[in-house]
């Protein structure tokens, strides 16, 4: 598989780049709601692409389309140099899929569940009792090989997933939501295993609803919303995006907070919370001289913290939707 | 690889991946199992005395009604055990695991025939113990030829094959368990209402053409036939015809249901 040809689409600057993934105005509607509606993907072979976005947004049906799970309405794609609609078998063998919901088999054991894999990968026994084994271990399922998946934890069911998705040496990687439900020791083995995945050349397309994820994860970023793609680029470049960074103070003393409130005047209030928000981009140059201001002030707040751009901010601000996340459904 | 071997290796590999299944968590199928073992039992031994009354002019005994009973007893046993097919095909698809099947370059059919197959098989060890409790209590088919026998093992396969591709379509649509189990009850309800405890003409005359014109009737005479030596007619020629057009049925059904996208 390593001699995989990818296909060569010709962006601006005229240089041959391979794209693992591609797609041009994808659209599906389920009854009359429309979820995607028009999008447009590329993603060069061998890096790591977050599409980001809140639930409702469209990201699962993507996956799914670009997964080969279910038809789009209209628009084309292509993976791993294969059109998805005329060639899916021939996409099926280049890829990999871990959904949202653990795609294990419950009733039978963690290995059972991997040897079941190796033979319809077509692996010999000898051959995908070894890749059973390896990946086994490697998921840190050594243990727990032998009891039903049905019994394993949230996180260990999520690296049997990946490790199943794994035994066919895909090198396009599809993960919807790798890391939703997981607490935080097992998101960050998650990303550790995502970081290893793309060290040895594999492609991942990855959602999330989480900012800091795409942040640590991903090459590029795209934010859909409501079906369609609302800014692409790097997560350093979405974040120059928005203004959404801030200082917060937070008084305990009502009467301290009223002072403060009226010696800084160009903040935003929360009087409920006793806090005061000053916009800043988080720079040390700007934090000094916030601070400088306040100690000119006489002002001293019980506690004192940093905020940067998160998705709300993100999403509110590429979409012009002031409607808390839940809502925006 | 070809498309056949992928097909056959993928299949097997499904086989097996059922096989387990009904291996690990026996509880459903001996379940199933039990209803005919009791209802075997309950007409032989409770209501056999009167039943019998109503069989070959009245003067039958209740040897003679076991063997009246039991050919229906084993087609009650096939419909049993595919209510279990139609519960785990329904669990089935509502799993993760299935996705993943859909996005790998497997035999798209495997999944399928995986599941068939294993739900002949288990309907088939089912016929043979229900077989075996039956032969325990007194059911003889001494006189039946060998040719006999196996056109009985015949019929009985076939009407396996049909009654499975049936319950697949029907786990196939329903959205749980609970919606599989009832949508499969005519499988239970239909032998009932056939010819499997007393004959036709001893049913009321406005109820005779609801036994007479279903699947299981026509299969319960030709086994009866087989086994019994009672006359057969054209009952074997409509009992294949039955099972060869439900399988087809069952088969464009569950074929169509699995292609469509899953919500």
């Amino acid at each position: 598989m390593a001699s995989f040809v990818m296909p060569t689409s010709m962006p601006a600057d005229g240089h041959a780049s391979p794209a693992a993934v591609s797609a041009v105005g994808l659209r599906k509607s389920y009854g009359d709601k429309t979820v995607l509606d028009g999008i447009d993907l590329r993603i060069p072979a061998g890096s790591v692409f977050a599409l980001l976005g809140p639930n409702g947004a469209g990201k699962t049906t993507a996956v799914k389309i670009l997964s080969t799970l279910v038809t789009a309405d209209g628009g084309q794609a292509h993976v791993a140099g294969h059109d998805l609609a005329a060639e899916p078998q021939a996409v099926r063998a280049a890829i990999g899929v871990t959904g949202q919901f653990s795609a294990v088999d419950g009733l039978i054991t963690g290995e059972e569940n991997m040897l079941l894999m190796a033979d319809l990968h077509h692996l010999s026994k000898r051959e995908g009792r070894r890749v059973a084994a390896e990946l086994l271990e490697r998921f840190d399922l050594v243990e727990a090989a032998k009891k039903p998946a049905s019994t394993y934890s949230g996180g260990m069911k999520r690296r049997l997933d990946i490790a199943m998705t794994l035994v066919g040496n895909p090198r396009i990687i599809f993960l919807d939501e790798p890391t939703t439900g997981l607490d935080p020791r097992s998101r960050h083995n998650m990303w550790g295993i995502i970081r290893e995945l793309v060290s040895d050349g594999v492609t991942v397309f990855l959602t999330t609803q989480y900012l800091e994820e795409a942040d640590e994860l991903a090459d590029r970023i795209a934010v859909l919303n409501d079906g369609r793609i609302a800014a692409e680029g790097t997560a350093d470049e979405l974040k120059r995006l928005i203004p959404g960074g801030h200082v917060r103070l937070r008084f305990s003393d009502p009467s301290a907070y009223q002072s403060a409130a009226v010696a800084l005047r160009e903040v935003t209030r929360d009087d409920e919370a006793l806090s005061l928000q000053i916009p800043s981009d988080g720079s040390q140059r700007e934090l000094r001289s916030i601070l400088d201001w306040l100690d000119s002030v006489g002002i001293e707040a019980d506690e004192l913290t940093v905020h940067t751009p998160d998705l709300d901010d993100v999403f509110f601000a590429l979409t012009g939707n002031n409607e808390p996340m839940e809502a925006v459904r | 690889m070809s498309s056949l071997s992928l097909a056959v290796r993928d299949s097997s590999t499904m086989l097996r991946r059922n096989l387990l299944h009904a291996r690990r968590y026996p509880s459903l199928t001996l379940n199933l199992l039990l209803t005919p073992i009791v209802l075997l039992l309950l007409f032989v031994y409770v209501f056999g005395d009167v039943m019998s009354a109503g069989i070959g002019g009245g003067g039958a005994d209740r040897s003679e009604y076991i063997a009246y009973v039991v050919p229906g007893i084993l087609l009650m046993t096939i419909g049993g055990t595919v209510v279990g097919t139609a519960v785990s095909v329904s669990n089935d698809m509502t799993e993760g695991i299935i996705a993943r099947f859909r996005t790998m370059a497997i035999h798209r059919g495997s999944v399928l025939i995986g599941h068939v197959i294993g739900s002949v098989l288990q309907s088939v060890a089912s016929v043979a113990l229900v077989g075996a409790v039956a032969v325990a209590i007194g059911f003889r088919a001494t006189n039946a030829t060998a040719l006999e026998w196996l056109a009985a093992f015949g019929l009985l396969a076939l009407v396996a094959l049909a009654l499975t591709w049936i319950a697949v379509g029907m786990g196939m649509v329903s959205p749980n368990a609970e919606a599989a189990s009832n949508n499969a009850l005519p499988l239970i309800v239909l032998p009932l209402i056939s010819s499997a405890f007393v004959p036709v003409d001893a049913m009321p005359g406005w109820f005779q053409p609801i036994a007479q014109y279903q699947p299981f009737t026509p299969a319960i005479e030709t086994l009866r036939g087989l086994l019994l030596g009672t006359g057969i007619g054209n009952n074997g020629w409509l009992a294949v015809a039955w099972c060869l057009g439900l399988s087809v049925l069952g088969y464009a059904w569950s074929k169509a249901s699995f292609n469509r996208d899953p919500k």
